[in-house]
């Protein structure tokens, strides 16, 4: 990076770390932290619409609606997370391609599941064999987005569906008095005020949400786990900046990422709290506070 | 063979009994079903321990934080914060990491009867390295559920117990204790279900698995890429972990009617 940099060998003290901590490897692992946050960015959204979906799935009329979105919620919960975010990304991987492999070759007869392979006819392949390294990368990064997503949108339809129920009864009666249709109630009555009780448990979500971001490692993205076990393992003298096994040091660099995050969360979330309960004769916006429900 | 053959061949390879190499080729569901089983051993026991120990941890860390002495009620704020605003997955690293650069010594413990030697380098297998930091997890997660209920007591009951002439002990053990742990079980039970979940992170947890004896995820995951199919071992393990979590619920749910009795 700096001119000085030619010959790390001769330096020491101050240069020597201005020189390590710049390299183009370091360099890669500073920005994996926006991987970090480009989860965040990609989940959240998905997470709302699969928690408001699942939500409203158990709060439908229809019984099979209803069983699908309560199904969903308790095998959600039911099961750790980690054994989703292995199983989500690769059988929605599989699933891809075995139904681009049913519409693109269907004269192909061969079975799919030879043995122990899955093969598919290579015009199934998803992406293409042929395509570039970085659109594999990103196809990776959203299938375990997703996974994220379907994991966390369960805790999240849990959360909504108890605030939809939360909401005075009364007031509803009320919109029923007027002549209000169901669907009515639920747009001017339901809807607008859930969030302020569905915030206590959605801050938490995020907490758990953050938290669980490392595990992107797992799913084979290069985040700052993985940069981090790269960087600090130990670098023998054939390498330009040798050094011991610092795997520590990085890993503590992490934890204090991680606690920064978490500890500005709760402040912001303290924040939101105040103004979205502002107006409401409720606790609801600071009951939930010292429940430490968590996850992985 | 037949699905008796494996069982008694498998049952309990997870803890290093029963036949020696895993099944390679020709995997029966048979196969996959008893060996995922056979390591749901190893989660129940990072559980049931982590918990058990955790929770009496968790009580005094949860009295200490709500302490007047400083002395107690800072460090336990910050073993809490430092715990739960990290994930897990990173713990594991930083611990296993620290582990590692331990001296391998033996320290000689005299007990009257016999003497047994602790090795540091036990620190750096799963069964008890994961297992402290298991615990240590839970029980910060745990403190903080307790410190919340212990916040929300009624401070008239303490104000009553005070003027009938309790001590201040005797307040802590008889009006305190049983109001928290009574306010706070249905939160604390969540959080034993999220542990149980938890030491599915085990697998990942850079301790390593020896001898081929791993926990449930390690089965689940080799069955998956020996017949690379996710639709098999998968399932299979989600469905042990909901049975457990059904039995979770329950005895926590026994516990709970148990503390309520009187209400």
């Amino acid at each position: 990076m700096f001119d000085y940099c030619v010959d790390p060998q001769s330096l020491d003290g101050f240069y020597w770390w201005s020189c390590y901590l710049t390299t183009v490897k370091h360099i890669s692992f500073y920005k994996s932290f926006l991987v970090v946050f480009a989860l965040l960015g990609v989940t959240v959204p998905l997470i709302l619409i699969f928690g408001f979906m699942g939500a409203v799935a158990r709060q439908s009329k229809l019984y099979p609606i209803r069983l699908f979105g309560i199904t969903y919620t308790s095998i959600v919960r039911g099961v750790p997370d980690i054994i989703f975010f292995l199983f989500v990304p690769i059988a929605l991987d599989q699933g891809i391609e075995y139904f681009r492999h049913k519409i693109k070759c269907p004269d192909w007869t061969d079975p799919i599941r030879q043995g122990n392979d899955f093969v598919v006819c290579q015009l199934a392949k998803m992406p293409m064999g042929s395509t570039e390294q970085w659109i594999h990368e990103t196809y990776g990064f959203f299938l375990a987005a997703l996974a994220f997503s379907i994991v966390f949108g369960a805790f999240a339809a849990n959360t909504i569906n108890g605030a939809i129920n939360a909401i005075p009864r009364a007031q509803i009666e009320t919109g029923v008095a007027y002549g209000m249709s169901r669907k009515q109630i639920f747009m001017r009555i339901q809807f607008p005020q859930m969030w302020a009780y569905a915030l206590p448990g959605l801050s938490n979500l995020w907490m758990i949400l953050i938290k669980a971001t490392p595990l992107l490692f797992l799913l084979g993205v290069q985040d700052i786990v993985y940069w981090a076990r790269e960087l600090g393992g130990t670098k023998t003298a054939r390498f330009t900046y040798p050094h011991e096994d610092w795997r520590l040091g990085y890993f503590i660099v992490l934890l204090v990422f991680y606690l920064l995050l978490s500890w500005l969360s709760e402040i912001f979330f303290d924040k939101l709290t105040l103004r979205v309960t502002r107006g409401q004769a409720t606790l609801s916006g600071i009951n939930n506070k010292n429940s430490g429900n968590r996850s992985s | 063979m037949s699905c008796f053959q494996t069982l008694t061949d498998y049952g309990l390879r997870s803890i290093g009994l029963g036949v020696r190499g895993l099944p390679k080729a020709d995997i029966s569901l048979c196969d996959q079903i008893v060996l995922i089983g056979s390591g749901m051993i190893w989660n129940i026991y990072f559980a049931v321990i982590a918990l058990f120990l955790g929770f009496f941890a968790a009580t005094t860390i949860a009295f200490a934080k709500n302490s007047s002495v400083a002395l107690f009620r800072i460090p336990s704020s910050i073993f809490i914060f430092l715990l739960r605003g990290s994930p897990l997955f990173i713990q594991f690293f930083i611990v296993y990491e620290t582990f590692v650069l331990l001296p391998k010594v033996g320290i000689d413990l005299n007990l009257l009867i016999t003497e047994i030697t602790i090795e540091t380098r036990w620190l750096t297998r799963a069964w008890l390295g994961a297992l402290i930091v298991l615990f240590l997890n839970t029980t910060a997660y745990s403190a903080q559920i307790f410190y919340g209920a212990i916040q929300s007591i009624p401070i008239g009951d303490i104000e009553a117990a005070q003027s009938l002439g309790l001590t201040d002990k005797q307040i802590n053990k008889r009006i305190i204790l049983p109001t928290m742990l009574r306010l706070s079980w249905s939160s604390y039970t969540n959080e034993a279900i999220f542990l149980f979940h938890a030491t599915a992170l085990v697998f990942f947890s850079s301790f390593p698995a020896w001898q081929q004896k791993g926990d449930s995820l390690y089965y689940a995951s080799y069955f998956a890429d020996k017949t690379f199919n996710p639709f098999v071992p998968y399932p299979i393990i989600a469905i042990f972990f909901i049975i457990f979590t059904l039995i979770i619920i329950y005895i926590f749910n026994s516990i709970d009617k148990r503390l309520n009795k009187h209400i």
